[in-house]
């Protein structure tokens, strides 16, 4: 049978071509386009690779800024909590100065009050006293008009005199 | 061999008197090679093909397949028709003052192929079968197909050179396509690291085959040529399998062979194993390049008997052969559209085995024993020193 029997000529030709082909594919064919294609593979894993870890990111960054935010109002609450603080004591102590500061001026008033009245009996003495020798001296003037209450007064100092 | 230089020409006569259908010469004559390529729908009109021949004193002879043939109008004697018919003639050369007669010839065993007619001293002509290295339509298409298969892939390479990283759309994006589904889910799950060595010899036996599988199954000019449904050529295929799987073969395939994993009495006295190792190295590409021919053989004599039982059934009046014709038509649409997927099929098993071949002879085997072992005693030396500490 013709067709069980290879031809010669046939299988030569098929030889050459087969090589022919082999070489000039297995040089700039397939290895280039294997190349290609396994990096093309390589650059979609990376990508997808590289978006997840920017997802991963993303998330951390929006988890972090959470944290922030919380930590944020923590802290404000806290400044706030201070000043409140700072405030009353700030009042307190304001309040405190306050009150030292009258009861300094009333003692100074009090001072000053006492040597004002003192100022005012030592003159009012000084001036009572000046008053009481005047009438003396008018009662005595008066007294003193006739020579017998003049004797009278002098013995009578004499005996006081004596007495002592 | 004797031949009579006459019955060449009563073949004439016997064309004429032939009317009737000759199935199983139709279907042969486009099995088969032909040193003339048909024509699209003439069938007396061949393309003229080189015919290169070595005479049986070893001088070379190089000539066009058209002067092996000659178209006779032949008055058909039946229908009173005039026939055109392509009937062989002899060519002859002149060189050195001896005369060269090739020749068609017509005996059982060369039928068909180019002789080369020595006459003999009483008067009978001896038949010759030069080497024929002839480009006949066979070696043609196989060039055609390589061709074809050289542009598509570098139109692919130039893609990549064009384009960077982008992926090809369409018919390049196709190719792309079967080449990665060959490389990736084939060649480099069964080969691993050695896919790179191999891969472009396997690619491209995937690739040739599929291209004459298809090539093949157009039915005009730059087609039809039964490729790989011829056993030269699945033969080629199969003994470079053979070549390729045998060369890289390492120490474990050949100890495999020659002295296998079994009970000595298989090997020792009687080499019983060895003997059916080695038969197996050579029925494993056998197997390849039958199976190929036979299935690319088998689709192809389907088509041709389903478009040929029309003219059958012609025989039978005018509303037979129409309905025939109906059937006809869509089996062989049917058939040629499955043959379509044997020629993918085809190819891969073709690839696969190869592949396999290939893996088990470059396989790396460590030894499993010693390696299974280790990690146990790291892990006993592990606990011991754990117990140590407590």
């Amino acid at each position: 049978m013709e067709l069980f029997t290879p031809e010669f000529g046939l299988v030569f030709w098929m030889f050459v071509s087969f090589i022919l082909l082999f070489v000039v594919l297995a040089k700039w064919g397939w290895p280039v386009i294997i190349k290609m294609m396994d990096s093309r593979a390589a650059t979609i894993d990376q990508g997808v690779e590289n978006a997840k870890q920017a997802k991963e990111q993303l998330d951390n960054a929006r988890e972090e800024a959470k944290k922030y935010i919380v930590e944020a109002q923590a802290r404000q609450q806290e400044m706030l909590r201070e000043a409140a603080k700072m405030k009353t004591e700030l009042i307190e102590q304001s309040k405190s100065e306050a009150a030292e500061a009258a009861r300094k001026e009333m003692e100074a008033a009090k001072v000053s009050i006492e040597q004002a009245r003192k100022e005012a009996e030592l003159q009012f003495r000084n001036e009572v006293g000046k008053f009481s020798i005047e009438i003396a001296e008018k009662m005595v003037r008066h007294q003193m008009e006739d020579a017998a209450a003049q004797e009278k007064l002098v013995n009578k100092l004499l005996e006081e005199i004596e007495q002592n | 061999m004797l031949f009579n230089p006459l019955s060449l020409y009563a073949s004439e006569e016997e064309l004429s008197k032939e009317d009737k259908l000759d199935v199983k010469e139709l279907i042969f004559e486009h099995l088969g090679d032909g040193y003339g390529w048909e024509v699209p729908f003439a069938h007396v009109y061949r393309i003229p093909l080189p015919v290169i021949v070595r005479a049986e004193d070893g001088k070379w002879f190089c000539f066009s397949s058209s002067d092996l043939t000659e178209i006779h109008s032949i008055e058909n004697s039946r229908t009173g028709k005039v026939e055109n018919h392509l009937v062989p003639i002899v060519k002859t050369f002149d060189k050195d003052g001896r005369k060269y007669e090739f020749t068609l010839s017509h005996s059982k065993d060369n039928k068909d192929k180019v002789v080369q007619l020595i006459p003999g001293e009483d008067g009978k002509v001896t038949e010759y079968r030069p080497l024929d290295f002839s480009i006949t339509k066979n070696v043609a298409a196989l060039f055609i197909t390589a061709i074809l298969l050289i542009t598509i892939v570098m139109a692919l390479v130039r893609f990549y050179k064009n384009n960077g990283f982008k992926a090809p759309r369409k018919g390049l994006g196709f190719f792309e396509m079967i080449v990665s589904f060959v490389y990736y889910d084939t060649i480099k799950s069964t080969l691993g690291e050695n896919a790179r060595k191999f891969g472009p010899y396997l690619l491209t036996c995937f690739f040739f085959i599929l291209t004459m599988n298809l090539v093949g199954l157009i039915v005009i000019f730059p087609g039809g040529a039964n490729l790989t449904g011829n056993i030269a050529v699945t033969l080629v295929l199969a003994v470079m399998t053979f070549i390729v799987t045998n060369i890289f073969g390492n120490k474990h395939y050949w100890k495999e062979i020659f002295w296998s994993d079994v009970p000595i009495w298989l090997k020792c006295p009687l080499p019983i194993m060895q003997f059916i190792e080695i038969f197996g190295i050579f029925t494993k590409p056998a197997a390849l390049c039958v199976r190929l021919f036979a299935n690319m053989m088998g689709g192809h004599i389907i088509v041709i008997t389903l478009t040929v039982l029309i003219f059958i059934f012609a025989a039978f009046g005018k509303f037979v052969a129409g309905g025939a014709t109906v059937i006809s038509v869509l089996f062989s649409v049917f058939m040629l559209a499955l043959d379509v997927l044997v020629s993918f099929i085809q190819a891969y098993v073709f690839t696969l085995l190869s592949t396999l071949f290939i893996g088990m002879a470059v396989e790396k085997h460590d030894e499993h024993d010693h390696k299974d072992a280790k990690p146990e005693e790291e892990r006993l030396a592990k606990v011991a020193s754990s117990i140590d500490f407590e």
